[in-house]
């Protein structure tokens, strides 16, 4: 066996906030792992923790960290197995005190938490003149209506907390592989300013970041590409060499599969240039990448490079754009489409009477239409279901084209069923980039 | 034949922003599908989806390609008005691409 200090085990307990827990328990339990990092903020998440986090000042952290943290911790803990995860969300310090409850209820003892805070920089934004990435606008624009701003830490923060003894740290908005580069670069004390090393540390975490979809999840296509034991996927683990080589592994007797095919999908996955790929950490290059088969559910990874980062972070920030209204009603048998498409104009008539305009209206028939507005085979389906949806500033327009797809009922074209309406709040996602030296993360240790 | 028969894929987002990777089987089909799945043949097969800019990145080494493919997203994920707001199933549509017969192409 080898010292920990030549070669871990990172495993990858969540892809996801709404992701399976069971997969993470048998990694705690099977895995022979030093870390287990749980990757759960997606592009929007933080910004609708941020309004749970309003309304009760001591929420704003993942909605499953309790579920989560009791099937694992006591599984961790017996095996000094340390926990990484951005579960804080909008609110690390409330997910530590919540998360340091449970192991006191578990009768846990010898445990260091710790929160990382710093992400948050709407205060930052207050003054400066920033322009939104996506379209080219002045932040001005979006600014009254802004709930949360993040920037993307990087490694550090994470890093010292584990070098100050943290067996759990809770993150708010991290770059999702700098979760998994940080535990390599504090056991294996690897140089920042080794670009290889730290892109190759973010290849790593780009693999396994999004958890079973490295593994066979989101694989499947029967009779090309098949897996076996969907139903019991097993989440994947990194065994990482001190020099930086790493093998993307499963637990045996857990289901899925992993090969070239299902790394090369996962490593290119919201992806834009392979050679730059930009990271707080490092401009990592994918380009050289080399995936080798090691007997049956094992890769090894080499070839990952890197550049200095830009020294800008990347922020995220989440307002409020308005309203989605919904409606949905299915036709089906003999003449469905038809009739189907004769509800829809029916409705687009309507509409223009109350100059909702055509731009924030669409019309879908699901199972003909809903995904490439066009079908792509000539046979008729034997069912379609309308979809309409409203984009609206006001919500009582957005409520109004929900009700509209229900009055078809008793108000439209034969044979109508299964209508439903509802309209929700739009949280919109754009970013700025601010210079990163202007972002102070700081971290919050307490120990039982 | 489908481009579904020699190659397999799966789609990313970043806002407004789709990437859609393209891995075959056979090492031995790059050379020629690199001349025929051009970033003309993917914006035509795309057409009336994406509104933007369609770029290609190579990848020998993986025998692989990435096709990002700018404004496809009506807004982004948080925005777009669409069933699969991430365009996840665009993956399954590019595959669906009818590539020449082997050998029509030099």
């Amino acid at each position: 066996m080898s010292d920990i200090s030549d070669v871990i085990r990172i495993g990858s307990g969540a892809g996801y906030s709404g992701d399976r827990i069971d997969p993470a328990i048998e990694l705690v339990e099977k895995g022979n792992l030093d870390f287990l990092v749980f990757e759960c903020l997606a592009e929007r998440t933080i910004a609708l923790a941020q309004l749970r986090r309003s309304r009760d000042p001591q929420s704003g952290f993942d909605p499953l960290l309790e579920e989560r943290i009791r099937a694992c911790l006591p599984g961790c803990a017996s095996r000094g197995i340390r926990i990484i995860s951005n579960m804080g969300a909008a609110n690390p310090q409330a997910a530590l005190a919540k998360t340091k409850a449970i192991a006191q209820s578990l009768g846990i003892k010898n445990l260091s938490l710790a929160a990382i805070t710093g992400d948050e920089v709407s205060a930052l934004l207050a003054g400066g003149e920033y322009t939104l990435l996506e379209t080219g606008a002045p932040l001005d624009s979006i600014r009254d209506r802004i709930i949360s701003a993040n920037a993307y830490l990087g490694m550090e923060p994470i890093v010292e907390a584990l070098d100050q003894g943290a067996h759990i740290v809770l993150t708010g908005r991290v770059a999702d592989p700098a979760l998994f580069l940080a535990p390599a670069v504090h056991a294996f004390r690897w140089d920042r300013q080794n670009y290889r090393l730290m892109g190759q540390g973010i290849v790593m975490g780009h693999l396994l970041e999004c958890a079973g979809q490295v593994s066979g999840g989101y694989f499947a296509d029967p009779g090309y590409k098949d897996v076996s034991g969907l139903d019991h996927l097993g989440f994947p683990f990194a065994e990482v060499l001190r020099e930086g080589t790493f093998s993307v592994r499963k637990v045996d007797g857990s289901g899925g599969r992993i090969d070239q095919a299902t790394c090369t999908e996962q490593l290119l996955y919201e992806i834009h240039d392979p050679a730059r790929y930009p990271t707080p950490d490092v401009i990592a290059d994918f380009s050289g990448v080399s995936l080798t088969e090691e007997g049956s559910d094992c890769v090894t990874v080499r070839g990952g490079k890197g550049h200095p980062p830009s020294g800008q972070l990347k922020v995220s920030i989440g307002y409020r754009d308005g309203y989605q209204g919904e409606g949905q009603i299915s036709y089906g048998g003999v003449n469905a489409v038809a009739r189907g498409q004769l509800a829809s104009e029916i409705l687009q008539k309507r509409f223009a009477r109350w100059q909702i305009p055509a731009e924030d209206l669409r019309f879908d028939l699901i199972g003909l239409n809903a995904l490439y507005g066009k079908g792509t085979e000539s046979v008729a389906p034997a069912e379609v279901r309308l979809r309409v949806t409203v984009r609206s500033m006001s919500p009582s327009i957005a409520a109004k084209v929900g009700r509209e797809v229900e009055a078809l009922y008793t108000n439209g074209p034969a044979g109508g069923g299964g209508a439903v309406a509802q309209v929700r709040e739009i949280v919109a996602i754009q970013s700025v980039l601010i210079p990163a030296e202007l972002v102070k993360p700081q971290i919050h240790l307490e120990k039982i | 034949m489908k481009l579904h028969e020699i190659a397999h894929s799966r789609t990313g987002d970043k806002g407004n922003t789709s990437n859609i990777s393209v891995i075959i089987y056979k090492r031995e089909d790059y050379a020629w599908l690199k001349s025929v799945l051009t970033v003309e043949c993917v914006r035509q097969h795309f057409l009336g989806m994406v509104r933007g800019e369609v770029i290609r990145y190579e990848l020998p080494e993986l025998g692989a390609f990435n096709f990002v493919l700018y404004d496809a997203l009506g807004g982004g994920v948080t925005r777009s008005l669409a069933l699969d707001a991430h365009g996840k199933t665009l993956s399954s549509f590019l595959l669906s691409l009818e590539l020449p017969e082997k050998g029509q192409v030099d």
